[in-house]
């Protein structure tokens, strides 16, 4: 009963910010938005116990990532609207169909697989007892994931380099 | 009140991303797409955590934050362009930002 009173408080957050994050007029809200979306995200991954992506989830996008969004909105101030409406109506129609349909989509494949039985669990390597959330994910990254752990930090090396080079003055 | 089922999850991570391609589709401004793009890969995420928590295997988790390393980069790397295309042209609008269409 409290799991679904939870559950559908934060999903009308969810939903409420996020259609908020695309129609705001003003860039900053839509930012501020967007932070406090990922941050009900965040409680509905503590709501799985996934608590360790849940502080991940906070510490990175809401301090990290939004911050570089700010940085950014803020460094380009538009003398003119951003948006200066040239033909927008017809482009507008077609992402609302085109949204539509992938929605359509998705729920059909949902109806259709709701009466199948859920899949039997598959564990994934043994965690000694007592330990939480944050050993078994742990584990997991520095054992069996420990090459795409290796890549990802490569290709967060080589964003940061680039993205140093993108916002120097003399391009 | 029924009991909360992965459905219940998968719907909400159907919606979210649902706003994010709506968003991706309808705003022009370069900047409100990237945060669409944003809300997109959290809707993965949150998807991503229903079944790691369905199946009772980690692994699922250790994808997500994969998605998360991977949504920085690209947010690093995607706001350096455009602040670099705004010292050129002075606009955030992307119908007007087209110098690479044949």
């Amino acid at each position: 009963m409290l799991e679904a009173v939870v559950f559908y408080t934060l999903a009308a957050f969810i939903l409420g910010f996020g259609v908020l994050v695309v129609t705001a007029r003003n860039t900053v809200h839509s930012v501020l938005f967007l932070v406090a979306n990922f941050l009900c995200v965040a409680v509905v991954f503590v709501m799985l116990a996934a608590e360790f992506l849940a502080i991940i989830q906070v510490l990175v996008y809401a301090g990290g990532i939004v911050v570089l969004y700010l940085f950014v909105v803020m460094l380009v101030n538009l003398k003119r609207p951003p948006e200066a409406p040239l033909d927008t109506r017809r482009q507008s129609r077609a992402g609302f169909v085109l949204a539509a349909v992938l929605l359509a989509e998705l729920s059909a494949i949902l109806v259709y697989t709701a009466g199948r039985p859920a899949p039997a669990p598959v564990p994934g390597p043994a965690v000694a007892a007592g330990t939480g959330n944050t050993e078994a994910v742990g584990m997991l990254l520095y054992t069996d994931y420990l090459v795409p752990f290796e890549v990802a930090s490569m290709l967060l090396l080589v964003a940061m380099v680039g993205a140093i080079i993108l916002a120097r003055k003399d391009v | 009140m029924l009991p909360i089922t992965p459905y219940h999850y998968l719907v909400l991570s159907a919606a979210l991303f649902m706003i994010g391609v709506m968003g991706v589709m309808v705003r022009r401004n370069i900047i409100i797409i990237f945060m669409s793009i944003e809300l997109m890969l959290n809707a993965v995420n949150i998807n991503l955590a229903v079944f790691s928590q369905q199946l009772q295997n980690a692994a699922g988790q250790v994808f997500a934050i994969f998605v998360i390393a991977v949504a920085a980069a690209e947010a690093a790397v995607g706001l350096g362009i455009i602040l670099a295309f705004y010292r050129n042209k002075e606009t955030l609008n992307i119908d007007e930002i087209n110098i690479l269409k044949w």
